[in-house]
């Protein structure tokens, strides 16, 4: 049986600080070679990522968290559909949402919030947002490639 | 900064409001609504974040990598900041004309931009309030419920966002953080190949924007009135405009036109915006708040993005587009459209606009070109303006000698409509506020009105999407009422 196709959606601003943690734990895992999955950095998510979406087994939305649990967290999303005032902001729920209605598929997915403590108008990260990126970024490698063996639900941390 | 700041607005004792910075980071928009001392609505603002923080992350940077760089300050548009601050920065290379290539290279991404961008913002944003109607329950009126209620407006809403994004990447070699642009240029041509593949899809983009049109058309006609009046107030407008008042999103002189349509200027090159326009900056805000100087600091605010541009062009020069704006003149009565609500059918408008352009383009030799990059003599000033999806937007820099910025000012689209939409948050207050209570009802039409003028919210930061939209009310002296937040 062939592995699961992840699917890894890193958004944010790398302009601004630990904002740009998302698009670097995409980055970091770009370089690791699977070929079961694929990678997308973005600064924000878009309605056209639902195309991406359905077309795989497994999500994994990355942000950064302005608060919460460091050095990261792991939450389910489930689609639910949101019109927000400016469309500048879509939630991953409601991606998902749109990938259901319009696709007729939407995968388990999942947010991994990595923390972050500065987002200022800097095009580096802080120290402790680059610590956290790190363990961040190991974990969802070794879910990844534990995943390997298990093409219907990924290995949580 | 570059700007000239006519001062700071003393506020009355006791009425002093106060920005969070740290929400000012974190990205919401917040409406005020002051009552007056019978109880009745004063004013209201919507409070967002602007740009200062970027103009100084620009300085000491070299202007060849400007263009790259200030994609960074918006998820949404950053090809439209690519394409401006090359237009500066060409001058700043000395070069006032880039060749036949360059220019329909970049035009060519450009209405690949402004299709995608105006596509996200009707399909996704507007129309569950459009097609759906303002009182739907709001667990049906949403994106979700539009494709129940239209299942082919779905089909359009992804696949002409996706084709904005292929005519992005076929310019650009990547759909995401393209690199175009070079002072004095471009730095490729468009192959055979893409060229076709876009081809292939663009007459079937075309029909689906018309369609959209028809589609929208059809909600007018059912609630006119409310389409006429909801928050709505005759205005200014400017935009650029191209020769003889043609609709030219990419690149001509600023025109800008009275409530009645009257001139107040045109033909202004974007060099001489100084002359023709203030900035000024208010204590209760972060944003700017331009104006025309000869109509001063009460008068001289104006509105711009889909609206003015239909308002402002006396023609368009794509056949659909032009048969469509004829149509839409007809809201006028003889005069300008004001509706507020009239933005969306001028996005609408404006997508169908940019799909000819794009056709148009496809069919251009010109994109073959290999003339891509002229060099001159260096400068220490660029100015550049485009019509970005939501409006006017201007770049300034000031480079020395090494070819670093020393200065940079940026008149976004969302600063110049910040008095517009002010008005337009305080006429819905004043319409739909009753009592003391933030009712559902308030909440939504409040983001009805904002959502006509899609106010970027400066640069992508996000933060795990939290991105509420808090309205609070205030008496007379500042003290809140009561206040509700909408996730």
């Amino acid at each position: 049986m062939s592995p699961p196709k992840i699917l890894v959606l890193g958004y944010g601003n790398p302009g601004r600080q630990d904002d740009g943690l998302g698009p670097a734990a995409a980055g970091a895992l770009s370089q690791m070679g699977w070929r079961n999955l694929t990678v997308v950095d973005d600064y924000q998510l878009n309605i056209e990522d639902a195309l991406d979406v359905a077309a795989h087994d497994i999500v994994w939305f990355v942000d950064a968290a302005k608060t919460g649990h460091a050095p990261y967290s792991v939450r389910d999303v489930c689609p639910s559909p949101t019109t927000e005032f400016t469309s500048h902001l879509l939630r991953p729920a409601a991606l998902l949402a749109i990938a259901q209605i319009y696709c007729n598929r939407a995968p388990p997915a999942f947010l991994l919030a990595i923390r972050g403590y500065e987002f200022e108008f800097v095009e580096t990260l802080t120290e402790g947002g680059r610590e956290n990126l790190g363990a961040a970024v190991a974990m969802l490698a070794a879910s990844i490639a534990r995943s390997q063996g298990k093409p219907h639900a990924p290995a949580m941390p | 900064m570059m700007s000239e700041q006519s001062g700071m607005i003393a506020q009355p004792a006791g009425r002093k409001i106060v920005i969070d910075p740290v929400t000012r980071v974190e990205g919401h928009g917040k409406v005020t609504i002051r009552l007056n001392e019978a109880g009745e609505v004063e004013q209201a603002r919507f409070h967002i974040v602007e740009f200062r923080g970027f103009e100084r992350f620009i300085q000491g940077r070299m202007f060849a990598e400007v263009p790259v760089i200030v994609q960074r300050l918006c998820g949404i548009c950053p090809v439209s900041h690519h394409l401006c601050a090359a237009k500066a920065m060409d001058l700043v290379a000395g070069v006032d004309q880039v060749t036949p290539t360059a220019d329909k290279m970049r035009r060519l991404m450009h209405h690949g931009q402004v299709l995608q961008s105006n596509a996200l913002n009707f399909f996704h944003l507007a129309s569950p309030d459009l097609l759906l109607g303002f009182d739907a329950p709001v667990a049906q009126r949403n994106i979700i419920g539009v494709i129940a209620a239209f299942p082919e407006v779905g089909k359009w809403a992804i696949f002409i966002r996706k084709f904005g994004q292929m005519v992005i990447e076929a310019t650009s070699g990547r759909r995401i953080h393209p690199r175009l642009c070079v002072p004095g240029g471009v730095n490729q041509n468009l192959s055979i190949e893409r060229r076709d593949a876009l081809r292939a899809d663009v007459d079937q983009i075309i029909q689906w924007c018309c369609a959209a049109l028809d589609l929208h058309k059809t909600y007018i006609q059912d609630n006119l009135a409310l389409y006429e009046n909801f928050a709505s107030f005759p205005s200014s407008y400017m935009s650029l405009t191209g020769p003889g008042g043609v609709m030219d999103l990419y690149d001509g002189t600023l025109r800008a036109i009275h409530g009645d349509g009257t001139t107040i200027f045109e033909g202004i090159p974007p060099a001489a915006y100084r002359d023709y326009m203030v900035e000024e900056v208010r204590s209760w805000s972060y944003m700017k708040f331009p104006h025309i100087r000869s109509l001063g600091r009460e008068n001289g605010w104006y509105r711009v993005g889909p609206l003015a541009q239909l308002n402002c062009c006396t023609h368009i020069g794509t056949p659909l587009a032009e048969a469509a704006r004829q149509e839409f003149l007809a809201l006028g009565h003889g005069g300008l459209v004001h509706a507020t609500l009239a933005y969306h059918w001028a996005r609408l408008i404006c997508m169908v606009h940019c799909a000819e352009t794009i056709r148009d383009l496809l069919f251009d030799d010109d994109l073959q070109g290999n003339d891509l990059l002229l060099a001159g003599h260096r400068r220490p000033e660029g100015i550049a303006i485009i019509e970005a999806p939501r409006g006017t937007l201007l770049h300034h820099y000031e480079v020395d000698g090494n070819g670093q910025v020393t200065a940079a000012n940026l008149i976004v689209s969302t600063t110049n409509n910040n008095e517009a939409m002010n008005r337009s948050v305080t006429k819905v207050a004043i319409d739909y506020l009753t009592g003391h209570e933030i009712t559902e009802g308030l909440l939504n039409h409040i983001e009805v009105a904002i959502r006509a003028y899609d106010p970027c919210l400066s640069c992508a930061t996000h933060a795990l999407g939290d991105m509420p939209l808090i309205v609070t009310l205030e008496d007379a002296e500042g003290t809140m009422i009561t206040s509700r937040v909408k996730q």
